[in-house]
């Protein structure tokens, strides 16, 4: 099928190794993302607050810097569990927007246009797809969320020394988890929401539907009924209180109401739900996104 | 990679049938929510290039996609190349190309970039499958328009990138659902030339579904046609047209009972069609001229006289007409 010959002609050159297959998907889809100069842009700045983390672990690390800043040591946030957890929290909220612009027309683009079948009619199943479609966030995000921060663990590491290191490994494993958790999170909901809705812009706005509306409702539940269960359906709480398990700083008793009975005010403490139940109720969500998008992955759907 | 290689030499090399059939169907049936939509079919299809017929609901398109493995039979199978369908669905995706019936495109692409994503599926190395995509839309006539998006594409553009994507990894069987829908003469011209180019070229092997008994006609060697998901007729054109089975259409006026009584008196096979027409099928050393004595002996004018095959159409609305046959 050479050009000058316009004959057709078989390939029986080499072919890639079956596994890698679906890392086409992802590096044909930022192709495609990074054409947009706004999105670059925004990508960008979403690395501003990670300079602004590395500046901080500098400045503790700095005598002349302080100096200069004529700031005390002391008055600096201290680089501990919470330090990291905080920007982990941070960092969440670019992911999601990122998630927001990149995600929706992941799947909905190949099912409105009828794509499945051309990519499923070759040595490529549904998982791959799946994998392919979800690879795109999951590289994305891994880029603005766990890879920076466990290299600015690593920086504080090397210039706190060892010792500092040895103590605090296992905030380098609860900022991995905890950040995987919230990209895979998000990820599976992108693409379930994705391939259940077809067209983008609806497909944005349940996702943002998906987040805002349970923690609203939930919150409402929470005051109704003087307790934090309410807090079940919002994937926001659930991934703090998932965090917070991770870091070391989840406290069950977390909210003090005062409660008017009549006249007579009391204090109620209000208990966090477990921690069992945030990973159960992640679980429980991540378990229908997959379920969704095995429905809806199909070269053809069968109209009964 | 090793069966790919064999299975292309096999696609390539002159008598396949002594090798294992393109297509084997032993007793296949599919059933889409307790309704049968293809019911027990069997057979064997050597051919180069094998037309699906049949009308719409025939379930034509549900046999591609069940031997490309998107619907699992209910009961049965079927062999690609001695490949189960159900087994080996994955490999045989690799040797394979489809081109579905729909509109079916990465909107937001050039038409370049699209073959090249579906080539690099097929496994082709990055490198490798930039040069063949490019080549596979100039071998379409796409050349020109390749750096255009697709969503800018004319149906009829749309058809040619369907098939550049259905050829760009070089498979051994292509299947070609409707590929000539929605295009105008010499659009539909210019695929036609296209697929019996592939054809034959003898490096891949073409199922080619269609309603259009012109398009299957035009490419195919053997037909397979379905009628409420069985099948009704086999055929193969390639043998049909080389036993050369021709007749002859007479329009007579006169006596036609005794005309026909003596053209079975001189071993020639005939029927009568209706009023004034017989057919003939000339037997042994008998030649026109002696069909003109015959007329003449029994005082019968031969006001038309016309060479005669039995044409795809015929075939085609017998079986429409006629029960249920087999290979």
């Amino acid at each position: 099928m050479a050009v000058y010959e316009h004959t057709y002609k078989q390939y029986l050159g080499k072919l890639t190794p079956e596994w890698s297959r679906f890392l086409v998907i992802p590096r044909h889809a930022f192709r495609d993302v990074f054409k947009s100069k706004l999105f670059t842009a925004f990508f960008v700045i979403c690395f501003l607050p990670l300079l602004v983390e590395a500046i901080l672990i500098y400045l503790h690390h700095n005598v002349s810097a302080l100096a200069i800043l004529r700031v005390n040591v002391r008055e600096l946030i201290p680089i501990d569990a919470s330090f990291f957890q905080f920007w982990v929290n941070f960092q969440a909220w670019p992911a999601y927007f990122v998630m927001l612009l990149v995600g929706p027309p992941l799947v909905s683009r190949d099912l409105r246009n009828n794509a499945l079948p051309l990519y499923l009619c070759r040595p490529f199943s549904r998982t791959e797809y799946v994998l392919g479609k979800m690879s795109v966030l999951l590289i994305l995000l891994s880029a603005i969320t766990w890879a920076p921060q466990l290299l600015l663990f690593l920086f504080q590491s090397y210039l706190e020394g060892a010792t500092w290191f040895i103590e605090n490994l296992h905030l380098a494993s609860a900022i991995f988890i905890s950040s995987v958790v919230w990209i895979l999170l998000l990820a599976l909901l992108s693409q379930a929401v994705s391939a259940l809705v077809k067209w983008r812009v609806i497909a944005s706005a349940g996702l943002l539907g998906i987040f805002f509306i349970p923690w609203v409702f939930g919150e409402v539940v929470n005051q109704m009924f003087l307790t934090r269960w309410g807090s079940i359906i919002s994937l926001g709480a659930l991934m703090r209180n998932v965090t917070s398990g991770l870091f070391g700083t989840f406290v069950q008793a977390s909210a003090q109401i005062t409660q008017f009975d009549g006249r007579v005010g009391r204090e109620v403490v209000v208990n966090e739900m477990p921690l069992w139940a945030a990973w159960l109720a992640l679980f429980v969500v991540c378990a229908i996104c997959l379920a969704l998008l095995s429905r809806k992955v199909k070269a053809y759907e069968v109209v009964r | 990679m090793e069966l790919s290689e064999t299975i292309q030499k096999q696609a390539s090399l002159p008598d396949p049938a002594n090798f294992a059939p393109v297509i084997d169907l032993n007793g296949l049936s599919v059933t889409f929510g307790g309704r049968p939509i293809l019911q027990n079919l069997q057979g064997e299809l050597r051919g180069r290039a094998i037309g699906l017929l049949g009308p719409n609901g025939a379930g034509k398109t549900t046999l591609i996609h069940t031997l490309l493995g998107f619907h699992l039979p209910s009961s049965g199978t079927a062999h690609i190349f001695g490949q189960d369908i159900i087994t080996d669905a994955k490999q045989i995706r690799s040797f394979v190309g489809y081109m579905p019936e729909r509109d079916s495109y990465i909107a937001k692409m050039s038409a370049v970039h699209f073959v090249r994503l579906m080539a690099e599926l097929s496994g082709l190395p990055p490198e490798a499958a930039l040069e063949r995509a490019h080549e596979a839309l100039f071998y379409v006539g796409l050349g020109e328009a390749r750096y255009r998006s697709l969503d800018t594409y004319s149906l009829g553009m749309k058809q040619l990138a369907k098939l550049a994507q259905a050829i760009v990894h070089g498979p051994s069987l292509i299947f070609l659902d409707e590929p000539t829908n929605g295009l105008d003469p010499p659009a539909r011209q210019r695929m036609i030339r296209l697929v019996r180019e592939i054809r034959d070229s003898g490096k891949a092997n073409i199922v080619l579904s269609s309603h259009l008994l012109r398009d299957v006609e035009e490419c195919c060697e053997e037909i397979l046609i379905l009628k409420d998901g069985r099948l009704a007729v086999y055929c193969n054109l390639e043998e049909e047209r080389k036993s050369n089975r021709k007749f002859l259409l007479l329009e007579i006026r006169g006596d036609q009972d005794k005309f026909a009584e003596g053209l079975g008196a001189l071993g020639c096979e005939y029927a009568i069609t209706g009023d004034h027409r017989v057919k003939v099928v000339l037997q042994g050393g008998t030649e026109v001229r002696d069909l003109y004595h015959l007329a003449s002996q029994f005082e019968v004018q031969i006001r038309r006289l016309s060479y005669k095959r039995d044409s795809l159409e015929d075939i085609f609305l017998k079986a429409m007409e006629n029960g249920h046959g087999g290979l």
